[in-house]
């Protein structure tokens, strides 16, 4: 066990409704479960964190601020997952607005599931990415960590995310009612973008 | 303070200094825990955390804020190894005066809102503290005729025995020196805090290691200001010295506990109070002392 693993700071956001999950992550952090045991700090700033813990369904706006947030945390970090909506967009998955898990804004490395999470299954989750945050310091120690690829953007120009179709901005909304007015609607128009 | 024994303080200092405030800063969390009733982390739980930023990413948003917290931490060791070495009191106020300066213009250089809000709170937390901090060594002055630490190993009796009113108000301002609250506004080693990370907020991997590392000599020096209230000619003095550090340190974790953090504009006015009321009515007991027992206590 080198150092990383004895000290990961914690970087918890809530992306979306019904908060529950978030709020088992906050029970964690108790007496009871007392995550400092482990070196665990729940930092508050994404350029002190390790370890990203994301709760909540993704939907269009959380996009960029995923994205930021884990762009500001340093190498080696790993992000988990925690709960069922984080993991896959849950009972919300169909919802007009929500995108998926968290994994369709930023590379996920831990999924941990639960509705709500249970403070257990978060530690186990955490301890788990211990393991990866290992792997990556080595790496990273040995120039070789490569940044992890990046989910495709939803857009306009990139309409299906996982196989099905996903909710667009408004200004995307707009653009694309007033191109489908001026030309007639063609159902080949998508593939033939994709395929440039 | 000979140079001989300037340059074995400074080795010694810059080794025994970073363990014992390493020490220091683990068993602060490991109390703490227990206040909380949790377990706490392991007693070398800041050694890790500062071995795990050192291997981190190296990326800075201003080239130049490494330098300054290098000198930073230079400034502290220097200001350290002149305390333990017996050395000038005024120089050693100075030099961690420095010390703090270039971690501000570190915090500064970032251009962050968050960084500079902190920055700001640091200053204010400097205006605090800094009047108590000059007037100590002008009190040391008074009672032992010398500006150097090392005249308290002559002293027939203890300083705290005609400055009490100077170590009560070195207590109240100790706390914004070692970041406890109430008087934590700029940095805290607490999670939440509402200002991101106040002043350390980007300041990342080696960065905050220094950070770190320069906070527990400071702590290790803070502490050697307590202790020279209580030194004197007698042999078993300087246990003593040790022994009160440290309960005063226990006593700043048991505040630190029980203290919600206060408003900057309460600090600054408290700070000044103590400091005004502790010293005019040192120097009135100094007075009387010096009029009617003159040749000796």
């Amino acid at each position: 066990m080198s150092a990383v693993t004895k000290s990961p700071w914690v970087l918890h956001y809530d992306a979306s409704s019904c908060n529950g999950c978030d709020i088992e992550v906050l029970a964690a952090l108790t007496p009871l479960y007392d995550l400092e045991r482990f070196g665990i700090i729940n930092t508050g700033n994404p350029k002190h964190a390790e370890v990203f813990l994301i709760t909540g369904s993704v939907n269009e706006p959380q996009i960029t601020v995923l994205r930021q947030l884990y762009e500001q945390m340093l190498e080696p970090k790993v992000v988990v997952a925690c709960g069922v909506c984080a993991c896959t967009g849950g009972v919300f998955r169909e919802c007009y607005n929500t995108l998926g898990g968290a994994d369709v804004a930023i590379p996920v490395d831990v999924y941990a599931p639960g509705c709500a999470i249970r403070p257990e299954a978060i530690i186990d989750a955490v301890v788990q990415g211990l393991g990866i945050l290992e792997e990556k310091r080595v790496l990273l120690a040995a120039g070789k960590l490569e940044p992890a690829e990046m989910p495709p953007l939803p857009s306009a120009a990139n309409k299906t995310l996982q196989g099905r179709s996903v909710a667009l901005s408004w200004k995307d909304a707009i653009a694309q009612a007033q191109e489908s007015s001026k030309e007639e609607p063609s159902e080949k128009e998508a593939p033939a973008q994709e395929e440039k | 303070m000979t140079p001989l024994s300037f340059v074995i303080a400074l080795v010694a200092f810059t080794v025994f200094g970073a363990v014992f405030g390493c020490l220091i800063a683990g068993v602060d969390r490991i109390i703490t825990a227990r206040m909380q009733g949790r377990v706490g982390p392991p007693l070398l739980q800041p050694y890790y955390d500062v071995r795990k930023l050192l291997a981190k990413e190296n990326r800075s948003l201003n080239g130049f804020m490494g330098y300054y917290l290098v000198l930073s931490l230079i400034f502290a060791i220097l200001s350290g190894a002149i305390f333990f070495a017996g050395g000038n009191l005024l120089l050693v106020v100075f030099l961690i005066g420095l010390s703090t300066l270039l971690f501000i213009v570190a915090a500064y250089s970032s251009r962050s809102p968050y960084a500079e809000i902190g920055a700001g709170r640091e200053i204010i937390q400097v205006l605090a503290y800094e009047p108590m901090i000059l007037l100590m060594p002008v009190f040391f002055f008074f009672a032992t005729g010398s500006f150097n630490v090392s005249a308290i190993f002559s002293l027939q009796y203890p300083l705290i025995v005609i400055l009490p009113l100077v170590f009560a108000g070195l207590l109240f301002i100790i706390t914004i020196k070692l970041r406890k609250s109430p008087f934590d506004l700029s940095y805290s080693h607490h999670a939440h805090q509402e200002l991101v990370k106040g002043i350390s907020t980007e300041m990342t991997g080696r960065n905050l290691a220094i950070v770190e590392i320069t906070h527990w000599y400071e702590n290790v020096l803070f502490l050697g200001y307590v202790g020279i209230f209580f030194v004197w000619v007698h042999p078993v003095a300087l246990v003593i010295a040790v022994v009160v550090a440290l309960a005063v340190y226990f006593l700043e974790i048991v505040i630190d506990n029980t203290f919600a953090r206060v408003k900057w504009q309460s600090m600054l006015g408290w700070s000044w109070a103590v400091t005004l009321v502790c010293t005019v009515s040192n120097l009135v007991l100094l007075t009387v002392i010096i009029r009617f027992f003159a040749g000796g206590l």
